[in-house]
């Protein structure tokens, strides 16, 4: 199967599209931003709705408990900062005001995982997915490109309850269509294959685009899924792949611990055991640098994703 | 509202509060009796709100939320009494399975309770936002809160109280039970707030005070607290209370902060507290 590459651009501006789109769709949206509007790309939801757009300024905390209190009259409110910000710094706010209060926040996080780049590690969160698929009640979607995060970004707020939104910063590759449908919680088969299947997140997604290509190359059928919702998870695509394939890798621009990994494989262990692979941050954190030699030096590149679809094909059973 | 109705109310309320935190050997009295008064004025004189068909928007009503949450009982009995929910609801204080959790929750839609509280520092934000909201929604009924004094050590509330202000968010009215007393000890040997009323101008806000004990001094004060909304400035006022306020065991000391009375000691309150209403 051939990509056609629609473009390049960043996941950021398909949130910032988005809502500015749902700035005209739907009244009932208004937008919160802590001191972020430019690298969030919400500037032209500011500038179309002043009345509907709260600037929070350096204050987090306070930011996510405006939101919840702004769902009380009717309102849907989409908080903005990195994700770093959104989740670790303002968990306990998330967890009870939003979470276990119900509240129908859109949590839209960006600069999430190692692309984020030359800030350095203070600033590249990567146990965000953890934190958020922990707290019950909460949605977890991480989209793939600039198409898919504009197109969920606009059918999160039709889903009522609250929402983790996961992107990031780097100029990406696009390969979603313009047109495509995103439904919250269903997966996107990509490529059919039959030797392994790859379930990635995110600009994890493109890699094991890349990734495709090059086990073709060597005579791997390799399957993708694009895992965009890891909370609730689409368990069903998962096994019918397993089913066929026999053999899984996992590639997401996150812990190892906590994420879209330990997600599949609680599916695996219970319901289908197969040998599974990770790619993924692997218990340190990130440095300096630009986004591309962090994604290498990290080991969640292509190259890394072609190793650990080998890797796991080795350790399918040998059926005599 | 005659004082001595608002009186009868409180003191069944009190009642209430000792029973539910004996009967289950655990909750927070003292903060519950000292907010009593308040609370009891607030929901029966000075809030529009409707008791008989809770609606989680609260349009065109009156918002309450309770930022201090471990005072969960004191709210319980008041919302049962105004009609919220049955008062005999008010024996699952607690047990599993009940509406009335430790902390207050929305989980088990309870009427009355609009947001989780009891990590505390977390209720100013959120009324802020929902004063915003009824702004946006040219909505003229106002937003009050209520928070303990040790609960301002939350960096959070200052973060609320400098947004308010900067966003001239002056349909919220929040009170400060000004008790002097957190679990530890004093705020002032636990981690002295200075100059409470300083602190609130600095940051911008309309600062009132009351006796939150004497129906006279709430009254005024709530009914001028209410004339200064709409004009600019968030409003706040702080409480002079005593924890533990109608069981004279429990008062002068932060002892009862969180212990509940045994038998014994509930029989030695519930002599001090007329009944009124009923007891649940």
């Amino acid at each position: 199967m051939e990509f056609e590459v629609l473009g390049n651009k960043d996941t950021r501006s398909g949130f910032g599209e988005g809502l500015a789109a749902l700035g005209e769709q739907n009244p009932n949206v208004v937008a919160l931003c802590a001191d972020l509007t430019g690298s969030l790309k919400m500037d032209a939801f500011q500038k179309a709705h002043p009345d509907r757009f709260f600037q929070a300024g350096i204050a987090e905390a306070n930011m996510i408990g405006l939101a919840a209190g702004m769902t009380i009259g009717g309102k849907i409110p989409f908080t903005g900062t990195f994700a770093n910000f959104s989740t670790g710094r303002v968990y306990d706010q998330i967890r009870q005001s939003v979470a276990y209060s119900k509240k129908n926040v859109k949590i839209c996080a960006s600069h999430a995982g190692l692309t984020l780049g030359e800030d350095g590690a203070t600033h590249q969160v990567l146990e965000d997915i953890g934190m958020m698929r922990m707290l019950p009640n909460m949605t977890v979607i991480v989209p793939a490109d600039f198409n898919q995060t504009k197109q969920a970004t606009i059918a999160i707020a039709a889903h009522e309850g609250p929402v983790y939104l996961r992107f990031g910063r780097p100029v990406m590759p696009i390969f979603v269509k313009p047109d495509a449908e995103f439904v919250i919680g269903k997966a996107d088969v990509l490529a059919q294959g039959t030797d392994v299947t790859i379930i990635a997140c995110g600009h994890m997604v493109w890699k094991s685009i890349e990734a495709l290509k090059a086990l073709r190359e060597i005579g791997i059928s390799a399957e993708l899924i694009n895992m965009h919702t890891i909370k609730p998870l689409d368990e069903a695509a998962i096994l019918k792949s397993v089913a066929k394939t026999g053999c899984v890798v996992t590639a997401e621009e996150h812990m190892m611990n906590g994420g879209l990994g330990e997600a599949v494989s609680q599916v695996l262990s219970r319901q289908h055991p197969a040998p599974q692979e990770y790619v993924a941050v692997n218990d340190t954190f990130g440095e300096s640098g630009t986004p591309m030699e962090l994604m290498t030096k990290y080991h969640i590149d292509t190259p890394d994703v072609v190793a650990a679809a080998k890797r796991a094909i080795a350790r399918k059973p040998i059926i005599i | 509202m005659e004082n001595k109705a608002l009186a009868g109310i409180a003191s069944q309320v009190r009642r209430d509060i000792v029973r539910m935190v004996s009967a289950v050997n655990s909750g927070h009295p003292g903060g519950s009796l000292g907010c009593t008064d308040f609370l009891t004025y607030l929901y029966f004189e000075q809030m529009h709100h409707n008791a008989s068909d809770f609606q989680m928007d609260g349009r065109n009503e009156d918002l309450f939320f309770l930022s201090n949450g471990h005072i969960s009982p004191v709210w319980y009995s008041v919302l049962a009494r105004a009609g919220y929910f049955p008062a005999a609801e008010l024996g699952t204080f607690r047990k599993l399975g009940s509406r009335l959790q430790g902390h207050p929750s929305t989980d088990k839609n309870l009427p009355g309770v609009r947001m989780a509280s009891g990590s505390l520092g977390q209720g100013l934000s959120v009324g802020v936002g929902a004063a915003q909201i009824k702004k946006l929604n040219r909505d003229n009924t106002l937003v009050y809160t209520l928070h303990g004094d040790g609960e301002l050590q939350e960096g959070q509330i200052w973060e609320a109280a400098m947004y308010a202000a900067a966003n001239k968010v002056d349909n919220i009215i929040a009170t400060i039970d000004a008790n002097g007393r957190q679990i530890d000890g004093d705020v002032d040997e636990v981690l002295s707030l200075g100059d409470l009323h300083q602190k609130w101008v600095a940051f911008g806000w309309e600062v009132l005070h009351m006796d939150g004990h004497d129906f006279d001094s709430i009254r005024s004060t709530m009914q001028k607290a209410k004339s200064m909304t709409g004009k600019g400035k968030p409003v706040v006022i702080i409480m002079k209370t005593e924890m533990g306020q109608g069981v004279d065991y429990m008062m002068g000391s932060h002892k009862w902060h969180g212990v509940a009375p045994n038998a014994e000691q509930l029989q030695v309150a519930l002599q001090q507290l007329e009944e009124t209403l009923g007891d649940y």
